[in-house]
């Protein structure tokens, strides 16, 4: 895993004498203190981050907190004022204005909440919009624009105008626009905020979509949680202009670093945050079926000690076969069978990343524990009720 | 209706000689017998030269008579003036004026060759009906098929009207005057949205331009520039560009930031920016301003006209000096026919195109109708 984005110690102060501000922060004071003294207001402190290539990385936080000017720094469309982002090794806050240009044309872009699309240019035409700014001929522009609206699902509207559009296609406008330049980095500043939650879910499966198509580095500002945890591969976030926690949303979920943190779970909807292999668990009746040929001995022995009707069967390298029960093993030895053939014909498996909200019904239906397998059939663990009913009174740790 | 030997009469005169001597048949204009109660009948002639303007000035400004000699006493400390302040200034502006000279002859060339192109254009270049038939279309282009209807009427009857050639002038002056605007006022406006401190210091300027009365510009310009159409047409410049340097701003400020901040995360020059974003939006408010321009100038073409410059003015002017209510309603009538067309085609100009339903100025009008034509004659 390579670093795209580095962020060092970066500060920005608003206001006319933002060394004064910088040296009172070296001090220890906070920006409350710098600003009752002098009235210069610290939109970002301090901040550290290293944003992996690929990923999309998730800055949340209050309002107010400084995430559109964290995001506004990273390509400089605000002027840092100490510290500095570090693009492939390189010194964004040491480009000279061309070098700058050069870069925004052809390698990062930005999609914004207000979509801030040209309302005298038509659809096409604000999708080529970056592409012209760099002086590209039109016949590549519009080829590359119309791969863009293809993209997100707007081929035939190349001809309307943005006030012709509903808000999520004038945020998809926006997003091909970003698309277009086919940028290493993407920043998304509250980009579905104004979209209402309907549309917002569909442009986030979107986003999803075109990250599994190709993957870039998105920095995605949001003050949604939900939506946070369920787009981002890593969350930061932020509290008065620092960075207070980064991680992924397990970790910050499981362990949040503060109270403030904390705060910010504290509405969220468990059952959509979690999935069905965070609460699934080590069965007890695990059963091993060390070669094809392995008799059921052991299995119902297994089963009476435990005094469970079900046994989960997987190969030593934990591929799941299937599952089991009292009543099958018995029979099977009765014939003197082979544990595969004693194996249960319908028996159902939850995947590993089905949120929990989805297999409520399938678990308080199931007569036993249900198993969660990966994609590649690797068995994880067992879902029973118990374990569910824990899960939704937010209760995971045990 | 109209009277096709007065038209190629009238073309075939002078249009900047006398027009109280050259056009025979100009019966409102022709009261010469009552030249001695016009003051201005010598000066519409060609402009007198701006060595002469001073001493000029000085004979037909000067209304106020020597006051009799009257000592100052205690009882009557102010009776007389403590020192000739009137002598002083009119010292320095000679000295001003002769140092100067050389610079305001220059900056009055431009404006001359311009006004001459289009006096040129109005009055020989085109005959009046050719004008009328071009002057239609582009009102069919610029706003529709009424006001087209509405030019030919307005023309028609300034030229039934027999005022054709006044007319003539007094539009080539007006627009002449608007060419000075649009290059002047908008790169000030545009210096002025970029730049705070410049705006600091123009706007109290441009309040100082609006608030003066328009007469009050007449006596420096008449003592920079001398008397005739050329200081007329400075004249009409400096009254009517404040609004379009004011518009031009504000369209330009007015265009949202967040257009301006995603402009620029694209990789936008601030060129780019003003050429691609700022100026685009801000067209409309500069179309008004543009409007407000034009307005103001044919409002000053009367004022003007009391420093020699021909036209509608003087007939206004003469009117109202000889009490000739009639010559003084045709000169109005006709400036307010112009100020209408005008008016109107610079106003549809601040629409969109998309507001009229139409997605390109060349689909619409004769320009439109043209293209389609010659479409289904291409498919045929
Ligand atoms: N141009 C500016 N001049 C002065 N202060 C500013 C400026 N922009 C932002 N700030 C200040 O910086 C701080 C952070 O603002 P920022 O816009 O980054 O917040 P945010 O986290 O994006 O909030 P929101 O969720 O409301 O968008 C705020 O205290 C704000 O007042
Ligand atoms: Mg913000």
């Amino acid at each position: 895993m390579t670093v795209k984005l580095e962020v060092q110690s970066l500060y920005k102060v608003f206001g006319d004498r933002p060394k004064q501000a910088l040296a009172m922060l070296a001090e220890g004071l906070t920006k409350e203190d710098v600003f009752q003294k002098t009235g210069q207001n610290v939109g970002v402190k301090d901040a550290c981050l290293s944003i992996n290539k690929g990923e999309i990385f998730v800055i949340m936080g209050l309002s107010g907190s400084g995430k559109s000017t964290l995001v506004r720094l990273l390509n400089r469309l605000i002027e840092p004022s100490a510290g500095k982002v570090l693009l492939d090794g390189e010194d964004i806050s040491a480009m000279s204005d061309n070098q700058l240009r050069e870069l925004r044309l052809k390698r990062i872009s930005m999609v914004f909440q207000s979509f801030a699309l040209m309302p005298h240019l038509n659809v096409m035409e604000n999708v080529c919009f970056g592409l012209s700014l760099a002086g590209m001929p039109q016949d590549q522009q519009v080829q590359k624009a119309s791969a863009a609206l293809a993209q997100v699902g707007l081929a035939e509207h190349g001809n309307s105008y943005p006030d012709e559009l509903s808000g999520g296609m004038q945020q998809r406008v926006g997003l091909a626009r970003a698309l277009a330049i086919d940028p290493e980095v993407l920043l998304m500043d509250e980009a579905f905020s104004a979209l209402d939650p309907l549309i917002r879910a569909g442009m986030q499966d979107e986003l999803l979509q075109l990250q599994a198509q190709k993957q870039r580095t998105i920095v995605f500002i949001s003050h949604d949680l939900d939506e946070a945890m369920r787009i981002g591969d890593r969350i930061a976030i932020m509290q008065g202009g620092e960075v207070v926690q980064v991680g992924t949303p397990e970790d910050i979920l499981h362990k949040p670093a503060n109270d403030y943190v904390r705060s910010f779970f504290r509405g969220v909807n468990l059952a959509q945050v979690y999935s069905a292999k965070d609460i699934a668990k080590k069965p007890s009746t695990l059963i091993v079926r060390k070669h094809p040929k392995m008799g059921v001995a052991t299995a119902i022995n297994q089963l009476q000690e435990n005094d469970r009707e079900f046994g989960y069967v997987i190969t030593p390298d934990r591929q799941w076969l299937g599952l089991v029960s009292l009543s099958s093993l018995v029979k099977a030895d009765q014939k003197d069978q082979t544990l595969d053939s004693a194996l249960l014909a319908d028996a159902a498996t939850l995947g590993a990343d089905e949120p929990i909200s989805e297999i409520i019904g399938s678990v308080a239906t199931s007569a036993f524990a249900l198993p969660v397998v990966d994609a590649k059939q690797q068995f994880i663990g067992v879902v029973s009720k118990t374990a569910l009913l824990q899960s939704l009174d937010g209760d995971t740790s045990s | 209706m109209i009277n096709q030997d007065q038209i190629t009469l009238a073309q075939a005169t002078d249009p900047w000689g006398n027009p109280v001597a050259s056009d025979e048949e100009s019966s409102l204009l022709m009261q010469q017998d009552s030249s001695v109660l016009d003051p201005w009948g010598q000066s519409s002639s060609e402009p007198i030269p701006p060595q002469d303007s001073v001493a000029t000035a000085g004979s037909w400004l000067d209304g106020i008579e020597q006051a009799p000699e009257v000592q100052n006493t205690l009882a009557e400390p102010f009776a007389a003036p403590w020192f000739d302040m009137r002598a002083i200034i009119n010292d320095f502006v000679a000295v001003v004026v002769r140092q100067t000279r050389d610079f305001f002859d220059i900056t009055k060339q431009p404006v001359e060759w311009v006004l001459d192109f289009f006096a040129w254009l109005l009055s020989s270049g085109l005959h009046p009906l050719i004008f009328i038939l071009l002057f239609a279309l582009l009102c069919w282009q610029l706003s529709g098929w009424k006001l087209a209807i509405g030019a030919v009427v307005g023309l028609v009857f300034l030229g039934a009207m027999n005022v054709w050639d006044e007319a003539m002038i007094t539009l080539a002056l007006v627009l002449s005057a608007l060419f000075f605007c649009l290059i002047i006022g908008i790169p000030l406006g545009i210096l002025m949205s970029k730049s705070d401190r410049f705006a600091g210091f123009l706007r109290p300027v441009l309040d100082a331009m609006q608030t003066t009365p328009a007469f009050v510009y007449l006596v420096p310009v008449v003592m920079l520039f001398g008397i005739g159409r050329i200081p007329g047409v400075i004249v009409t410049i400096i009254f009517s560009v404040p609004p379009l340097i004011r518009l031009t701003n504000l369209g330009i400020r007015q265009v949202p930031d967040d257009l301006v901040e995603a402009s620029r995360s694209f990789g936008a020059s601030a060129r780019q920016i003003l050429w691609r974003v700022q100026l685009p939006l801000a067209t409309p408010t500069i179309m008004a301003g543009v409007n407000q321009a034009l307005m103001l100038s044919l409002s000053m073409v009367v004022i003007a006209s009391m420093i020699a410059v021909p036209g509608l003015g003087l007939m206004v002017l003469r009117g109202i000096g000889r009490l000739d209510v009639g010559l003084a309603t045709v000169g109005g009538l006709a400036i307010v026919i112009l100020a209408i067309l005008l008016d109107r085609m610079t106003q549809s100009l601040g629409r969109e195109a998309r507001e009229r339903g139409t997605r390109h100025w060349y689909q619409t009008g004769p320009i439109g109708w043209s293209l389609s034509l010659l479409q289904t004659l291409k498919s045929k």
